[in-house]
């Protein structure tokens, strides 16, 4: 499968440029590493030795990156008693990178119980990867006991509220969520009033060719509700982002990747670099996931970014530690 | 009476005048009055709804490998994060019904009525 040339999928039943039957071959693909890029509204999927040529050709105007998620430093249950080793692991993998990432998103649970200590080796460890700009959202467990205050103070320089912001790089408009705060009982995730004024405010000026990347701890599309993973007011922050051609939200939190494409919007969801959780109601509760011991590191991972400029949407590619 | 049946009487007063206002029963094989446990596990609450009288105190005692919380929604009670093995007591001295959740994942919510 993986050495397969390009195939182009064409079924656009819906008229609506979005190849739905591509799009399922495409994901059935992508365990063993091939992805997908939507360009024009086609599906095309490349094979990793595809990709690895054309990711050498990144120049001016072309953007690379890294995301990884819920590093939960200082979990230490079964399903993981090293999450150092594997995070170091996840490092190594950011720097082995045929084309390399110029920063790093991290989406959140940084630390397992907001404890200082969690906070420093996480520092520590990310100080050896090659991208040396890392731009954090707070996950549930880096906002415990304080509401926030010291995760404020470490990653907060620069963010609005709870921890919000945007930036550019290249041309594409990066704005990083925080849907943690204030969760209300039997709630999912929640972006809030102040945080939605300030975002439609942050995009209302941007030319609809701008390229956006959203990134927030919690998926901001429905996948399971049940286990709180949604956000309920993020259609409002959708609807803000509408103009744009070419949206890609990049989420965490649920501990297994996951993608969704919808219309001009890509949602993608990484793997943790500690433990993985079960999928959507395949075990009575979404806690930490034990597998044997030899599998663990092929259940974690990170994901690499590229975008080109003039190409429609960024190609989002995951790869697991082992 | 017999001999056997003497002899577990002897015992069974002897045993009594033992455990009398000790009060070092594991909670298992009995609770002192006024205290009753909820089990926090696989992200849910058990029991999801409990009745107690009221000035009965109730723990919480984490057994789920993830880190919970206990907080009540009209913030009557908030406990630390709460990790493996990890307890936080409340005392409900005001009868009524008291909805709580876990902070980190609000999707958990109990209940307890207190009469």
């Amino acid at each position: 499968m993986s050495a397969k040339s390009k195939v182009e999928l064409v079924h656009d039943h819906n008229h609506d440029g979005v190849d739905r039957r591509g799009f399922l071959k495409c994901m059935a693909w992508a365990g063993t590493g091939a992805f997908c890029i939507m360009q024009g509204g086609v599906l095309k999927s490349y094979s990793m030795s595809q990709m690895a040529q054309m990711a050498g050709k990144v120049g001016a105007g072309e953007l690379s990156f890294v995301q990884i998620s819920d590093s939960h430093m200082g979990f230490n249950k079964a399903a993981n008693p090293d999450v150092v080793g594997t995070l170091k692991a996840a490092v190594d993998k950011v720097n082995a990178l045929s084309t390399p990432a110029e920063f790093m998103l991290h989406t959140g649970d940084i630390s397992h119980l907001s404890k200082p200590e969690e906070f420093d080796t996480v520092d520590q460890i990310l100080k050896d990867a090659k991208p040396k700009d890392i731009f954090y959202v707070p996950g549930e467990h880096d906002m415990l006991n304080d509401d926030g205050k010291q995760y404020l103070e470490r990653y907060g320089k620069n963010t609005k509220g709870g921890g919000w912001y945007s930036f550019d790089k290249k041309g594409v408009h990066f704005i990083g969520l925080v849907n943690v705060l204030n969760l209300k009982a039997g709630g999912l995730g929640t972006l809030g009033h102040d945080q939605l004024e300030w975002m439609e405010d942050d995009v209302k000026h941007l030319k609809s060719s701008t390229p956006i990347v959203v990134f927030a701890h919690i998926p901001l599309w429905s996948i399971y509700p049940e286990w709180g993973w949604g956000t309920e007011d993020s259609a409002q922050a959708l609807a803000y982002l509408k103009k744009f051609g070419s949206v890609t939200v990049l989420n965490g939190h649920i501990h297994q990747t996951m993608q969704k494409v919808e219309g001009n919007v890509t949602f993608h969801t990484a793997a943790s670099t500690a433990f993985p959780q079960p999928e959507p109601g395949k075990a009575p509760s979404p806690g930490p996931m034990k597998v044997p011991a030899e599998q663990l590191k092929s259940v974690l991972g990170i994901t690499d970014v590229n975008y080109v400029h003039g190409q429609h949407a960024l190609a989002v590619v995951d790869s697991s530690l082992a | 009476m017999s001999t056997a049946v003497l002899f577990a009487m002897t015992f069974g007063v002897a045993f009594a005048g033992m455990f009398a206002g000790a009060g070092s029963l594991p909670a298992a094989a009995q609770q002192t009055p006024g205290t009753t446990e909820v089990k926090i596990d696989n992200f849910s609450f058990g029991p999801a709804e409990l009745k107690i009288p009221v000035g009965t105190t109730v723990t919480w005692t984490n057994r789920d490998d993830i880190p919970h919380t206990a907080v009540s929604t009209d913030k009557m009670f908030k406990s630390k994060v709460l990790d493996t093995d990890e307890k936080f007591s409340f005392t409900f001295s005001k009868p009524g019904t008291y909805e709580y959740f876990c902070s980190i994942h609000p999707t958990m919510t109990g209940k307890v009525v207190v009469q």
